[in-house]
C-alpha cells in the first residue's frame, strides 16, 4: 500500500489511468444511449494535486457544481462521484427530461436551482454512468464492487469535493483521482469522474492487476 | 486591510486591521478565534478530528487537536491575550444525506466534536457557531469586531 500517494511508480500510475479509461469508457456508451448521441471520451488523466489545488479544476471553491456520489463497498471500498459544472448539468437534464417526456420545456427557475423532476433526472443520469463505469472495472479486476443508491448534491466545489479530500488527508497533503471528460461534437456535454478509492483500496485494486507493490 | 485567505488544511493570523476568510467549508470546520482586546484574529480549516489517528501527521493544520493549539499559540506569538480569546465555529456539514452513515460520511460532527473538546480544554469559549446540516459555508472573520459573516448557496447568509 503506498504510504504516500505521491510514491506511486509511473506503472501504477499507467495502471489507474487504465482503470479510469475502461470505467470512463463503458460509462460513455451508456451516456451515448440516454442521449442518443455519439459521445466521445478524452484519454483519462490520473492527477495528483494538493488539496488547493483540487477545486481549481471546476473553477474555484466557491464554484456552484452538482455532485453525484456513491459510496462503494466489497473487495474495492471508498467513494466515487460523478461532478457536473452548473451549466452540463442543466444541459443533461434538459436532454433526459426531454427523452423521456418528448416535450420542450420552458425552464422559468434561476440557473442555480433545479426542479424535483431535473433532480431526479441527474441523479438517475448519475446512476447510469456510476454502474456502468463500476461493472466494467468490476469485470476487468474480479474484484467485487458493492454500490448503495447515490446521493446528489448541488453546493460550493470547495465543499462537495472536501467529501473526497478528507479521506487523502490521513495519509498526506494531496489527491489523487482519476479524471475523464466526456465531450459530443467537440462540445463538453458530461462531467468529470472521480474513483476516490480508500487508501487501503489502493493496494488491492494494484494488486488485482498484478501491479502490486 | 489586509485580506489573508485560510487554504484547506491551512491556518492563518492577522492583526487588526484585516479580514482572514475560507472559502467552501463542507464537512471541514473553520475555526475563528478572536482576542477582544488586542483584535488579534486568527483562522483554521481542520479536515480530519484528530492527529493521533493519521498515518501522516506533518500538517498540524490539518486536524483539529494539533491545529488550534497552533493556531492560539501564533496569535500569543503576535501578542494576543490568553485570557481575552474567544471561539467561533462553523462547517461541519454532512453533505451528502446517505441513510447508512459510515464514518467517512460522519466526519462533519466528529470534526465539530473535536473541535469544542480542543476549545474546552485550551479553556477558550465558544461564542457562536454555525455548524451541522447539509450545505457548504464561506467565512470570513473581521477585526474590527470579530464578527463572522457566514456565506451560503441557497440557504442564506448571516453573521455570527
Amino acid at each position: 500500500m503506498p504510504d504516500n500517494i505521491d510514491a506511486m511508480n509511473a506503472m501504477q500510475l499507467d495502471v489507474l489511468r487504465e482503470i479510469g479509461n475502461i470505467g470512463s469508457s463503458s460509462a460513455a456508451t451508456a451516456l451515448s444511449k440516454i442521449v442518443d448521441k455519439r459521445i466521445s471520451l478524452s484519454l483519462p488523466q490520473v492527477k495528483i494535486l494538493k488539496f488547493n489545488e483540487i477545486t481549481q479544476i471546476v473553477g474555484g471553491e466557491e464554484a456552484l457544481v452538482v455532485g453525484i456520489m456513491q459510496p462503494m463497498h466489497g473487495d474495492l471500498a471508498g467513494n466515487i462521484m460523478f461532478l457536473l459544472r452548473l451549466e452540463e448539468a442543466h444541459d443533461l437534464a434538459q436532454i433526459l427530461i426531454h427523452r423521456m417526456l418528448n416535450v420542450s420545456r420552458q425552464r422559468t427557475l434561476p440557473l442555480e436551482q433545479f426542479d424535483d423532476m431535473e433532480i431526479s433526472a441527474l441523479r438517475e443520469v448519475g446512476n447510469i454512468m456510476i454502474s456502468s463505469y463500476l461493472s466494467a472495472i468490476s469485470s476487468m479486476t474480479g474484484l467485487r464492487i458493492v454500490t448503495e443508491v447515490p446521493e446528489l448534491a448541488l453546493d460550493m466545489a470547495g465543499a462537495i469535493l472536501s467529501v473526497l479530500t478528507i479521506e487523502f488527508g490521513k495519509i498526506g497533503d494531496s489527491v489523487l483521482y482519476i479524471d475523464s471528460e466526456f465531450s459530443q461534437d467537440n462540445i463538453k456535454v458530461g462531467g468529470d469522474f472521480f474513483l476516490v478509492p480508500d487508501v487501503a483500496s489502493y493496494a488491492t485494486l494494484l494488486r488485482a492487476l498484478g501491479v502490486g507493490q | 486591510m489586509d485580506i489573508i485567505k485560510v487554504g484547506m488544511a491551512d491556518l492563518r493570523v492577522g492583526r487588526h486591521p484585516c479580514m482572514l476568510t475560507t472559502l467552501g467549508l463542507g464537512s471541514c470546520v473553520g475555526i475563528s478565534l478572536f482576542d477582544r482586546m488586542t483584535k488579534i484574529s486568527g483562522m483554521a480549516h481542520v479536515m480530519l478530528p484528530s492527529s493521533k489517528q493519521a498515518r501522516d501527521n506533518t500538517n498540524i493544520a490539518k486536524f483539529a487537536d494539533t491545529g488550534i493549539m497552533e493556531l492560539l499559540n501564533q496569535m500569543l506569538r503576535l501578542g494576543a491575550k490568553r485570557a481575552s480569546v474567544v471561539a467561533k465555529l462553523a462547517g461541519g456539514a454532512q453533505m451528502f444525506a446517505f441513510r447508512e452513515v459510515s464514518d467517512v460520511m460522519r466526519i462533519g460532527d466528529r470534526n465539530t466534536d473535536a473541535s469544542r473538546e480542543v476549545l474546552a480544554m485550551l479553556k477558550i469559549p465558544i461564542v457562536s457557531e454555525d455548524v451541522g446540516l447539509n450545505y457548504g459555508r464561506t467565512i470570513e472573520l473581521y477585526s474590527a469586531d470579530g464578527i463572522v459573516l457566514i456565506k451560503t448557496i441557497g440557504h442564506g447568509s448571516k453573521s455570527i
